[in-house]
């Protein structure tokens, strides 16, 4: 008798929790789409023009390429378990290395599915990255020139583009960087 | 990804650890290396036999050849080790996990001997799935050994998942079993009774809850993994005794709550202490639309502001209050009262907002205090604190000023590290935090700004011109202004000389002109010398901020003049208030011979009479002339900076902005347009500011109040300012410094204002009727007074064997001698410090070059290595096909991959390649 209780009381808090925090809000972002009952892993997943609007993405700059890198389809269509994913890793508690990870997948354009240690961010993932970090305003010297000197300065094996060890190294110094 | 559906509705079904942890495996094997076990027991054969046959052939060919077949044999292997060495790793630390998991199942200990021996046969009494495990390993040992082709083959076959997944399970699996070891008493009585949650005890929730925390670090450590979610449940619920609900209790537990309050109150404290920084918010959006030279200005405002704040506080706590509080109150004696004359018009407001009347005989100035030693219940000396304040104002401020200069400096000379500082600046500068539209647009600008700060700097290291053209401009450009400062200041010179003359005639026989000629030419300079150094200094194309610091200097010697004008005005103001004193001082005699000779024959013992203070004559209090001066030269100025602000800034922005409809030109951006701000002007104007502060504080102790209100209003009027009608320069440029320079300015005005300041206190006898150290010869006897009264005769004596030039000028010297101890160290110091930057800057880059060749050297050696893999594997072919032409095979393929390595990868300090390249050209 008790134990059961216990049992259902474990049971309702997890949903509690889930339907709380992280179910909630997927669900908010459709719920014609997503169902609130998750027992039989249904397959639904929201697509990125949804995901894109939440308050904590709507400002950022890099909000498509936050989704595309999180889906497991790379076209942007987050499931529950992306979306999970998505905020475990944006969340202060994750670890530096787990940042710098996916602040490579989100940095290369080309990036689609899972993690892989053959991609490189080259010089037009640096443009582009530029062109939304500051909405366009730079002329486009201004933008060769950052470029340039981005890849002189992080390029370690002469490839004039940046491994993940490029970026890794780089971004392990950086001040900004998660303190 | 069917197979994970599969484990996750399986793992619903049982939640038995040991099965879930096979099933795990088990897909592991079978994920992995699917493709391979078909052809499993093939290939080993087929190894089996190439290997004979190359022995075979080994032995026919001649010695050297053997050698050489040896040599490659060996190199092949050692590649294909190279390669495989990080696999076997992890497969030994598979091999280690699979053995506790034996343990822990209770089946039969594996011997580590036996597995490093490789042998295929296996005992076949194992259990089937770790015979599967054990299989697998085996081949992939072989495969290890196997070399080239086909294991770059797997490498490339095998789905990215299941690599990390490979590689990363042993250590989960690892923890999971570690942790059902601590589990294993529940696990045993419940091993059948599949459902955990069914019924548990005390001792079993207990168990429960030990399994909780060693699932906590289990899930801190599976965090760190760059994993879909998907995967991470998978993982977690393996190794978990609970039901999927649980697990997800736990995830979201661990990741929403446990640390999230700390994490969230720390991240408020920290909003909350930038909070409290005082216009903080203001000055960094200044920043990010203007840049930091602009930003710069109002940080030194600020700056200016704190330290009026500390003034203040001084002379409102220690001088105004205890005098207004506890001093004798208005009326009761001469100082305190507006005389008769006077009384009519005091409160009218033109002679108020002149700061004569009665605000002339209040706590605003010097001649309203008591000379009276103590005042009040508390026996405050405030004379003494008078003088204290006076000196103490200005050693806080020397203080401060030099304290932040060194602070500032020691920044620099630490530096900040700019090795990464454009791929910083692109990839970590967005804040993930922002979620309010105006902030991000502000962090758009600031990040622009910045970027755009970071290419002037780069354009400006890049740019080479015409050295001697350059240098011969700067040389013009700085005679050009050099010969204008002394015209302005010949013409200073001259007029103030003629004032002088028209003074000592009389200003009433000369007109207009003659009487305000000093103010008029000095604010004609003032306004003309800036811009014709603006003009000047373009020929000299400096760096923007070193040309505002040029700028800076170039007006602030112009702006010397004005305050030597002010200066000399004042002095011949004080000799005339004296001379007039003295006059006084004689009527007063008089008068008061006067007073007594009237009323002495009525009655000789009669109470004195008692005439009322307004009506006894005074001197003129030539102190409180001076910080009148002071207080009204600090409100005209406040005045001039607010109005040509509104009129020079705003309404020429309105203007702009409306006209611009019905205009033949574009206004926005043609001729007038907008303003930019002016930081050199408003630097200079703050500066010459705070020097009248010091300079007037003594005479004027409201002086620091006025100039706080000053501040206070500049700081939210400029701000708006800035933000509504001006435009950003149109090169942003970093300040970095700049601060410094500033304060470096600000030292020379506070040396400059305090000279006559003291000059005055320490030369000049003060007024004999009026403020805290009349009837005093000098103002400084109060503190000789204080000592011989308030201290011990012995603490008096002390002081004047103290104070005897015989000891007071070896302390000088000392003193002279630690400094220049002090700073010879501290130069030698920043000497030792540049040349570590210069050699950590080398340093740095020869690490890079080394990084580079390493990385062409492994490129090379990757490529040597696929080579010789398709070498291998087409030699394999041909040993299939035919054996008599391995050997044929081997010079047939083999030359041009070396080739193609002595031209690429001739490497220094790499003598074994160019040996084995040899070897191979020979061939």
């Amino acid at each position: 008798m008790r134990s059961d209780s216990q049992g259902d009381l474990r049971r309702t808090l997890s949903y509690f929790f889930l339907h709380c925090s992280l179910h909630g809000r997927y669900h908010e972002l459709a719920p014609h789409l997503v169902p609130m009952d998750y027992t039989n892993d249904p397959d639904v997943k929201i697509p990125l023009a949804l995901i894109v609007n939440m308050p904590e993405l709507k400002e950022n700059p890099f909000r498509n390429r936050i989704v595309e890198s999180f889906s497991e389809d790379g076209q942007g269509n987050l499931s529950f378990n992306d979306f999970v994913d998505m905020f475990s890793v944006l969340s202060e508690m994750a670890p530096r290395e787990l940042k710098a990870i996916f602040a490579f997948k989100i940095y290369v354009h080309s990036f689609r599915g899972y993690f892989n240690v053959d991609n490189y961010i080259c010089n037009e993932d640096l443009e582009k990255t530029l062109n939304k970090l500051t909405k366009e305003e730079l002329t486009p010297e201004e933008v060769n020139l950052v470029c340039e000197k981005a890849i002189e300065e992080a390029d370690l094996d002469g490839d004039n583009k940046l491994s993940f060890a490029d970026f890794e190294n780089m971004i392990s110094r950086a001040p900004d960087f998660l303190r | 990804m069917p197979r994970h559906k599969l484990i996750a509705s399986e793992s619903d079904g049982k939640d038995n650890e040991f099965s879930l942890y096979y099933v795990e495996v088990e897909e592991n094997s079978q994920g992995g290396q699917e493709k391979q076990t078909t052809r499993d027991g093939k290939r080993r054969r087929e190894r089996n036999g190439e290997v004979s046959r190359r022995r075979a052939s080994e032995k026919r060919t001649t010695e050297v050849d053997t050698k050489r077949a040896e040599k490659k044999h060996e190199k092949r292997h050692k590649t294909a080790r190279k390669e495989g060495e990080k696999h076997e790793k992890r497969q030994r630390r598979k091999n280690a996990d699979e053995e506790e998991a034996e343990e822990e199942s209770n089946k039969e200990k594996k011997n580590i001997k036996n597995e490093r021996t490789k042998t295929l046969r296996r005992d076949d009494e194992k259990e089937k799935d770790v015979k599967k495990k054990r299989k697998k390993h085996v081949k992939n040992e072989e495969d290890n050994a196997n070399s080239g082709k086909t294991k770059q083959k797997d490498c490339h076959d095998m789905p990215l998942k299941e690599k990390k997944k490979k590689r990363k399970k042993p250590e989960t699996t690892s923890e999971s079993e570690s942790k059902s070891e601590s589990d294993s008493a529940p696990e045993s009585k419940d091993n059948q009774a599949v459902g955990v949650l069914g019924s548990l005890t005390p001792e079993e929730l207990e168990k429960l809850k030990e399994a909780v925390d060693e699932r906590k670090k289990l899930i801190a450590t599976m965090r760190g993994k760059p994993w879909p979610m998907k995967k991470k449940l998978v993982v977690l619920r393996s190794s978990c005794v609970l039901q999927r609900q649980e697990t997800l209790l736990i995830i979201s537990f661990l990741y929403y709550s446990n640390c999230q309050k700390w994490m969230k109150f720390q991240r408020d404290f920290e909003n909350f202490k930038t909070a409290c920084i005082p216009w903080e918010m203001k000055i960094k959006e200044i920043e990010s639309h203007f840049g930091s030279s602009v930003a710069s200005y109002f940080i030194f405002l600020r700056w200016m502001y704190g330290i009026n704040m500390i003034l203040f506080g001084l002379t409102f706590g220690l001088v105004m209050v205890p005098e207004a509080l506890m001093g004798k109150p208005y009326g009761s004696i001469p100082r305190k009262t507006v005389p008769r004359e006077e009384e009519a018009s005091a409160m009218n407001f033109a002679i108020l907002w002149d700061f004569g009347g009665y605000a002339k005989y209040s706590v605003l100035f010097y001649g309203y205090y008591n000379s009276q030693r103590a005042i009040g219940w508390l026996k405050f000396r405030l004379p003494l604190s008078y003088f204290l304040v006076g000196v103490g104002t200005v050693a806080y401020s020397y203080m401060v000023v030099i304290r932040t200069m060194a602070r500032n400096a020691n920044e620099e000379g630490g530096g900040d590290d700019t090795s990464f500082n454009f791929s910083w600046k692109t990839f970590t500068s967005w804040d993930y935090l922002i979620g309010n539209p105006e902030t991000a647009d502000n962090k758009f600008a600031s990040i622009t700004t910045s970027f755009k700060e970071a290419i002037v700097e780069e354009q400006e290291s890049r740019k080479d011109d015409n050295i001697h053209l350059t240098r011969f401009l700067r040389v013009l450009a700085n005679f050009l202004v050099l010969c204008c400062l002394a015209g302005s200041g010949y013409l200073i010179y001259f007029v103030v000389r003629r004032s002088q003359k028209f003074a000592l005639l009389g200003l009433e026989n000369y007109g207009w002109w003659e009487r305000n000629e000093v103010n008029m030419v000095m604010s004609l300079l003032g306004m003309f010398c800036p811009m014709l150094f603006d003009v000047i200094s373009t020929l000299e194309n400096y760096h923007p901020r070193v040309a505002l610091q040029w700028q800076l200097g170039r007006i602030f010697a112009l702006f010397l003049g004005n305050l030597y004008t002010f200066i000399i005005a004042l002095m011949d103001a004080i000799q005339l208030k004296r001379a007039e004193e003295e006059i006084v001082k004689k009527n007063m005699t008089i008068w008061q011979a006067n007073l007594y000779n009237g009323t002495v024959p009525d009655n000789s013992t009669a109470p004195p009479i008692t005439v009322h203070p307004a009506d006894i004559p005074r001197g003129p209090c030539w102190e409180t002339m001076v910080g009148q001066e002071f207080v009204r030269l600090i409100i005209s100025d406040t005045m001039t900076t607010y109005i040509t602000l509104l009129i020079g800034d705003f309404l020429r922005a309105v203007l702009v902005r409306f006209l611009n409809n019905c205009w033949c030109w574009d206004l926005e951006y043609g001729f007038p347009s907008y303003s930019e701000f002016d930081v050199s002007g408003n630097v200079l104007g703050l500066i010459f500011n705070q020097g009248m502060i010091w300079m007037g504080a003594f005479y004027a102790p409201c002086l620091p109040a006025l100039n706080l209100l000053r501040l206070h209003v500049s700081m939210y009027l400029q701000c708006w300012a800035v933000m509504c009608c001006n435009v950003p320069q149109e090169r942003v440029f970093k300040a970095s410094g700049s601060n410094n320079f500033y304060m470096a300015m600000l030292l020379v005005i506070l040396f400059l204002s305090t000279l006559p300041a003291i000059y005055t206190i320490v030369s000049i006898p003060p007024s004999f009727d009026c403020g805290p150290f009349s009837g005093k010869t000098r103002m400084f006897d109060v503190i000789q007074e204080t000592l011989e009264s308030d201290f011990p005769a012995w603490f008096g004596k002390m002081f004047s064997y103290a104070s005897n030039p015989g000891l007071v000028l070896p302390f000088l010297l000392l003193l002279v001698l630690a400094i220049y101890y002090l700073q010879s160290t501290s130069k030698t110091y920043k000497r030792v410090n540049m040349e570590l930057k210069k050699k950590l800057q080398t340093q740095n880059e020869e690490n890079k070059k080394k990084n580079k060749l390493a990385a062409l050297k492994a490129a090379n050696e990757l490529e040597q290595a696929r080579k010789a893999g398709e070498q291998r594997s087409s030699s394999s072919q041909h040993t299939q096909n035919s054996e008599p032409p391995v050997s044929s095979t081997h010079t047939t393929t083999r030359p041009p991959a070396s080739r193609g390595h002595t031209s690429s990868g001739h490497l220094p300090g790499h003598p074994q390649q160019p040996q084995k390249n040899s070897h191979s050209n020979r061939r």
